[in-house]
């Protein structure tokens, strides 16, 4: 290392042309990738809606399906048996889920707090299938088929999901929230419901909503509990039929009006989720 | 003799905020040069001007001319990966890649520029570690992760990475506002020996520090550059009130 | 948590009685977490028992399922689970950690966020639309192209070879890539919806943990004189390699369990794999399509084994990201 300026690379040499290449090489494929990425959510939806569209009418939303073999007919005992089915599971989904991130966030030295951590993680990643098959142990061999056992099996999809977010919220809010609460002479449980809760009510909501997206097209565990009715029934102990579970059967069927069905329904399911889950973000954005 | 590096009527914007404004400023080889103010005076916005680091950030912009060796950093057909090559950055927390060993820290620039030879590399990185003084107390374990060493060891590993490709001018944004006054002291040493190879811009915001180590000094106030001169004299004498106020510790 | 110095005296006595029924109350609905869990693994014990006594390790080293002579080994669906999901996995991790770079490091802030948004979007589609998509879409394009094997004489001759060869159960790496079905259905089809599917799931994680990457980390490596293409190489990746990771093992999480667009599109064959192209089956597609027909107690007790054992796995998979992450996090930056 001589004295400063000698020998050293003048501004404009230096970078050799294959390191330029690699870089501009690497940032196309980067593009191209990205590109690939996003092109299937593309194509489902432009495909769905160029061939399902005709089908999303009036019929559709009042109607039961037509006879296998004739035309028209709707969806009407799908949507309210996911709509039923999702309110059943959301009472005992989001009651568990939020007293679950509850605990979690608020209790942080209680020594069961790392065990049903790790339990409520460890059941996020299970598939719903599988949960599928232990509410039909759990229900359907006890009781048959029903909008209820189906209800139990998505519930317990829900729970993980909502338990994550309650937590995540909840230890968004600052320490000295709950410190000026407890300064005022209310009693911790006291705090945590009315003022804690409250100021992480739009992160929760968000949570919820996100996990009634995910839950609302599951259609493996609804196979083997709700089961699926060709009517319209609002009575949770006979089997229910779920707008996934219609898709499922219209797909593949061989009727060219089944499958005209299951792709009006996957329209409307995946236009609910995406509103769901833009909602969702809107929600979280303003708290 | 030319200074080293020359700055012209330098202007930095942040989307429409001004952040630097009218600097000029010379810089001579061999010198320490000490870059003083309060917080959000725009000395570190200024320090980041000189390797271009400002290109990163969306929204910044700096106009003027920033000359090195005569050549304007900032002229169109500049290519800032080139130019970065020739001044080296030290950054106010120690900041060693945590995935490599000190060896491979040391000579991550050499083989950006397609240095293969393991010997060759050796030699700078050896001749580097001792540039920043750590040879001694890293020679046994080059291939550890450098995240093994302590707080002040790993700043003056990131100063040896930055020695290793033989930088003309070495950036060193509050280097030492990290560490604990033992390791301070070390940096502040081998600062005297650093000068002898290369040239050295400190941001500080301790006063003593510059003092201590800068041949001259530049005191910069909400973005301007208030009063730039020899250290001594600009501590001693200063000749604008405010720069007499902050040196006096009446603020900042 | 009841510290009685934080509280008002008068109130004591009163809060901790009330403060400690809410928690029993807060600790009991938390408890069914752990409850679904245990109970979950005790009722696919025992449903699986009777499959499990009857054949022991048999059940996961042999490949014969046949529900008529009751036979039931789970080798095929254990084979079928395991090429789709790591096929699948090799080809969507480079894909998705090119879309968070995208994302994290190449777009401005107003197309960086609608990007981000549409892969988290898909994410959201359900399993059966993915299936339909598949089936209607892309089997199609499949099926004419593996019926243009029948389009040439030379074609035609390549696939009677390998006829030959596969009705003898065995294959050969040419005939492995030679179309066994011709309606699109099969082995392929399932990798690529696959691989669409859990595109997601490692896309935002290495997105998030590739914006949590230390500025200075950035910085020190452009300082050097990088490209930014050697940034992201040699700075950027190895310091978020744990995360990615971490994303990864989610995304082959996701993929071992995937249930309705596999068995949509797979071919619901237990056969032996002899081409790329014909069908397969996975443990979640067996169960999807066989759970509903099982009659037979060890017909249904061999599928819900199926489920017991992507239970485990699943758990395990859980487990080794936590291991595999804490392992590569870069740790004692001072």
């Amino acid at each position: 290392m001589s004295t400063a300026t000698s020998a050293r690379p003048q501004v404009r040499t230096g970078l050799s042309a294959a390191r330029r290449a690699q870089n501009m090489m690497m940032g196309g494929l980067i593009l191209l990738a990205t590109l690939l990425v996003v092109a299937p959510l593309i194509l489902i939806f432009v495909y769905l809606i160029r061939e399902g569209i005709d089908a999303v009418n009036l019929d559709f939303f009042t109607k039961i399906p037509a006879p296998e073999g004739e035309t028209g007919g709707g969806l009407l005992n799908a949507i309210l048996g996911s709509l039923y089915m999702l309110a059943m599971s959301s009472v005992f989904g989001v009651l568990v889920g939020i007293a679950g991130g509850i605990f979690l966030a608020e209790y942080p030295r209680h020594p069961l707090m790392p065990s049903i951590r790790l339990v409520s993680d460890v059941l996020a990643g299970i598939p719903a299938i599988v949960m599928g098959l232990v509410a039909y142990g759990l229900i359907v061999l006890n009781f048959g088929f029903s909008g209820f056992a189906g209800a139990v099996a998505l519930g317990f999809l829900m729970i993980p999901i909502v338990v994550r977010t309650t937590e995540e919220v909840l230890k968004l809010v600052p320490q000295a929230v709950r410190e000026a609460g407890l300064s005022l002479g209310l009693p911790q449980w006291l705090v945590t419901l009315r003022i804690v809760l409250p100021a992480a009510a739009g992160g929760i909501i968000t949570g919820v909503m996100l996990a009634l997206a995910r839950v609302a097209g599951e259609a493996a565990p609804l196979l083997f509990t709700a089961f699926g009715n060709p009517n319209v029934n609002l009575d949770p102990s006979k089997p229910m039929s779920a707008l996934p579970l219609e898709i499922y059967r219209g797909a593949t069927s061989a009727y060219d009006e089944n499958q005209r069905m299951a792709k009006a329904g996957a329209l409307l399911l995946i236009v609910l989720i995406f509103v769901t889950s833009l909602l969702a973000r809107r929600f979280s954005r303003k708290v | 003799m030319n200074p080293l590096l020359q700055a012209k009527d330098v202007n930095i914007f942040y989307g429409d905020k001004q952040a630097v404004q009218n600097v000029d400023l010379d810089v001579h080889t061999g010198t320490v040069n000490a870059l003083i103010g309060p917080s959000g005076c725009g000395k570190t916005t200024f320090l980041r001007a000189i390797n271009r680091m400002h290109d990163l950030t969306p929204g910044a912009r700096v106009t003027g001319q920033i000359l090195l060796d005569g050549e304007d950093i900032y002229a169109p057909g500049v290519d800032p990966v080139a130019m970065r090559r020739r001044v080296g950055m030290v950054f106010q927390k120690p900041n060693p890649f945590p995935t490599m060993s000190v060896f491979d820290n040391v000579v991550a620039g050499l083989k950006l520029a397609g240095m293969r030879n393991r010997d060759q590399l050796m030699a700078v990185a050896e001749r580097s570690l001792r540039g920043a003084a750590l040879w001694e107390e890293v020679k046994e374990r080059l291939n550890t992760p450098a995240t093994g060493l302590s707080g002040g060891q790993q700043q003056r590993l990131c100063i040896a990475r930055a020695l290793a490709v033989d930088p003309e001018i070495l950036l060193m944004d509050e280097p030492t506002s990290a560490l604990d006054p033992s390791s301070t002291a070390k940096i502040e040493e081998l600062m005297t020996e650093l000068k002898k190879v290369t040239t050295i811009i400190i941001v500080t915001h301790n006063m003593h520090q510059a003092a201590r180590v800068s041949d001259t000094t530049s005191f910069f106030l909400v973005g301007d550059l208030v009063e730039h001169g020899p250290t001594d004299r600009l501590f001693q004498s200063p000749r604008d009130e405010r720069t007499e106020a902050y040196v006096t510790g009446r603020f900042g | 948590m009841s510290d009685p110095a934080r509280r008002l005296p008068t109130r004591a006595s009163m809060s901790s009685g009330s403060d400690r029924v809410f928690q029993y109350l807060i600790l009991a609905l938390a408890s069914v977490i752990v409850l679904v869990f245990v109970v979950s693994l005790y009722l696919l014990g025992v449903d699986s028992w009777p499959a499990l006594r009857q054949f022991g390790v048999d059940f996961f080293t042999t490949r014969t399922w046949n529900p008529v002579s009751g036979t039931f080994g789970a080798a095929a669906m254990i084979t079928g689970t395991l090429v789709t999901s790591f096929v699948a996995l090799i080809i969507s991790v480079p894909l998705a950690i090119a879309s968070a770079l995208f994302v994290a490091e190449y777009a401005p802030r107003w197309l960086a966020n609608p990007v981000g948004y549409l892969i988290e979007l898909l994410a959201a589609i359900p399993s059966v639309v993915y299936g339909l998509w598949a089936l209607f879409v892309i089997a199609p394009v499949l099926s004419r192209w593996e019926q243009g094997y029948f389009a040439s004489p030379e074609k035609i001759a390549i696939y009677t070879a390998c006829k030959n060869i596969w009705d003898q159960d065995r294959t050969t790496l040419q005939c492995f890539f030679v179309p066994s079905a011709f309606d699109g259905r099969g082995l392929a089809l399932a990798i690529i919806i696959l691989t669409v599917m859990i595109l997601p799931y490692t896309a935002s994680v290495a997105r998030d943990v590739i914006r949590l990457v230390p500025a200075d980390q950035r910085e020190a490596m452009y300082a050097l004189g990088a490209t930014k293409w050697e940034v992201i190489s040699r700075a950027i990746l190895p310091y978020a390699r744990a995360g990615i990771m971490g994303g990864v093992i989610l995304a082959l999480g996701r993929a071992l369990g995937e249930t309705l667009a596999v068995a949509m599109v797979i071919g619901d064959s237990q056969d032996i794999i002899k081409s790329i192209f014909g069908g397969a089956s996975t443990m979640a597609s067996v169960i999807a399509n066989q759970f509903g027909d099982a009659q037979e107690t060890l017909h249904r007790s061999s599928v819900v084994t199926l489920g017991f054992i992507l239970f485990f796995v699943s758990v395990a998979v859980n487990l080794l990201a936590r291991v595999i992450i804490q392992r590569l996090t870069p740790k004692g930056v001072k």
